[in-house]
């Protein structure tokens, strides 16, 4: 009575045509990573050498390090991260832990949303007049780095949010019913137990503020420069910048060179990732609940 | 507040409660009296723990609940202009449905509430000490975990984490407990325990429970009010309740024709 009927063998076909398909896709997908760190590898892999790090570029940027662009992505992103974090991380408790539901809140919640899609050559234009011509900051790591800080404030405001959201309701209810306020509250309990979500939402903003260039290309770096910043008022070069202008706007560079650039680049977004990936896999851990 | 022959704990007036529009607390005057253990009976939905809710103030971190007439707890209308939030909740504490230890030591669980309600200079370690074994000996719960303090409460069984729950709160000293189905996520033998720990505390708090479990309220209450539809329908004490009930609706409801 248990027998496979004629009905059961065409449903497992059909069951397996949809796995095989969906599978597929999923393989799809690892397709272009592989190719791109392979032909970045293979073509680039030859350039890098510690000189190839630390020293400056030279002869019109056909040849020599990358130094100064290294340099001056650590940089901006430091300064993109003081300015946004903070912010961010405020604004996020502000929402999770303050705001009641009303249409204020909405409207705010729908700014983020908004921000998060604005192209990122838009926030250029924007920081140019704004940094660089109103507040008079010209092309510097402030204005670039401001710039960067509200394009990627999005994206701290959203991660640490639902990081908070993440704790459980009836911990606060607990502090709450014992006349802790709002603010012991998150400081004893809410706070401790979302850190590691929130960390990771920032080391994934450092990742993605690390690849972008439109907005540093007209607020802060620079095409070429040997100098390096002293401070916040200097122009830069940076890493994304650096790559487009070695792969497009300078003659006679040799071809693995903007291949090394490229990959110098990738690793530190793959290592920053990483790093993410680990830390929230070990704070994951400490959890118990 | 002492025509009555016995002091009163919470006493409400024309109790009403909105969430929203949907109304689910009607005129209720209840007179809980000081020092006894009343049990709040009825069907699901049926208002007792928005009305347990009420009495610390703890519903309104909703923004849509309204509220009208007056929950008077020790003789003071908790909700009156001059009365202080963090008090409230202080002389009234609360016990939940799902045990909800913090994730932190079963120590730093019950000094909480005690650290942020001591005021000046911060409690000497051994003082500290002191209070920690106190309450947890009030709860029955020090010789479990005497060896244990600084391990996690989340690690503790439910229903040494209620045990903890409750014994959190002792240091505060509250003069009310609230108790909202505080056996309903433990196995008997828990429920039994922690029955038999309520029924030890009752010489020193009022103790107000929520429960579903009618059986529950028969043992370890002295009086009982039954609810309907956000209404109160009788209020009396346990055994003439489930004896000889006044109303048919709470015939009804003990004999298990609906709830």
């Amino acid at each position: 009575m248990f027998a496979e009927t004629a009905l059961n063998v065409r449903d497992k076909k059909v069951q397996g045509l949809f796995r095989l398909i969906f599978g597929l896709m999923t393989v799809l997908l690892i397709i272009p990573v592989l190719v791109i760190m392979g032909m970045l590898v293979y073509k680039g892999g030859s350039i890098i050498t510690i000189d190839f790090l630390f020293t400056a570029p030279t002869d019109g940027m056909t040849a020599g390090g990358i130094f100064p662009a290294l340099f001056g992505t650590v940089w901006l992103v430091a300064v993109a991260l003081l300015i946004s974090v903070p912010i961010g991380i405020a604004a996020a408790i502000y929402l999770s832990e303050y705001a009641a539901d009303n249409w204020f809140t909405r409207i705010i919640n729908l700014a983020i949303i908004n921000l998060a899609g604005v192209p990122s050559i838009v926030h250029a234009l924007f920081g140019v007049g704004a940094f660089v011509v109103f507040f008079k900051f010209g092309t510097s790591i402030l204005a670039a780095s401001l710039t960067l800080a509200i394009m990627t404030l999005p994206v701290v405001i959203v991660s640490t949010r639902e990081s908070l959201q993440a704790v459980p309701r009836a911990f606060r209810e607990a502090c709450w019913a014992m006349g802790a306020t709002r603010w012991q509250t998150i400081r004893r309990v809410v706070l401790p137990n979302s850190v590691s979500g929130i960390l990771t939402g920032v080391i994934l903003e450092v990742s993605r503020t690390t690849g972008e260039t439109a907005p540093i290309m007209f607020t802060g770096a620079v095409f070429f420069t040997p100098l390096l910043p002293q401070s916040v008022f200097d122009q830069t070069m940076a890493m994304s910048l650096h790559l487009f202008v070695v792969a497009t706007q300078v003659p006679g560079v040799p071809e693995e060179l903007p291949f090394g650039v490229a990959l110098v680049l990738i690793g530190m977004v793959l290592v920053m990732n990483s790093v993410s990936i680990a830390l929230r896999m070990y704070l994951r851990g400490q959890k118990k609940w | 507040m002492t025509t009555d022959s016995q002091a009163l704990a919470i006493r409400t007036r024309d109790l009403n409660l909105w969430y929203g529009t949907f109304q689910a607390l009607f005129d209720v005057d209840l007179k809980i009296k000081q020092g006894i253990i009343t049990s709040l009976i009825g069907p699901s939905g049926c208002g007792k723990s928005t009305f347990l809710r009420s009495v610390n103030r703890i519903n309104e971190r909703l923004g849509y609940v309204r509220i009208n007439g007056a929950i008077e707890v020790l003789g003071k209308n908790i909700y009156d202009e001059d009365v202080e939030l963090v008090q409230v909740r202080k002389q009234i504490g609360m016990v939940f449905q799902r045990p909800n230890p913090l994730p932190i030591s079963i120590r730093d669980n019950v000094l909480f509430g005690y650290n942020i309600h001591t005021q000046g200079r911060r409690p000497s370690y051994r003082e500290q000490d002191d209070v920690v074994e106190n309450a947890l000996r009030q709860v029955l719960l020090w010789d479990e975990v005497k060896d244990k303090l600084k391990s996690k409460a989340t690690e503790l069984s439910l229903e040494e984490q209620q045990k903890l729950c409750i014994a959190r709160l002792i240091p505060v000293k509250p003069g009310v407990l609230l108790m909202d189905e505080p056996c309903s996520a433990l196995d008997p033998k828990g429920t039994e325990a922690v029955e038999e720990l309520i029924w030890e505390l009752r010489d020193n708090y009022t103790i107000l429970i929520v429960t579903h479990n009618m059986a529950q309220a028969r043992r370890t209450s002295e009086e009982c009010i039954f609810m309907l539809m956000g209404k109160v329908i009788e209020h009396t004490a346990t055994n003439t309740m489930f004896v000889t009930p006044a109303q048919q609706e709470t015939a009804d409801y003990i004999e298990g024709r609906y709830g």
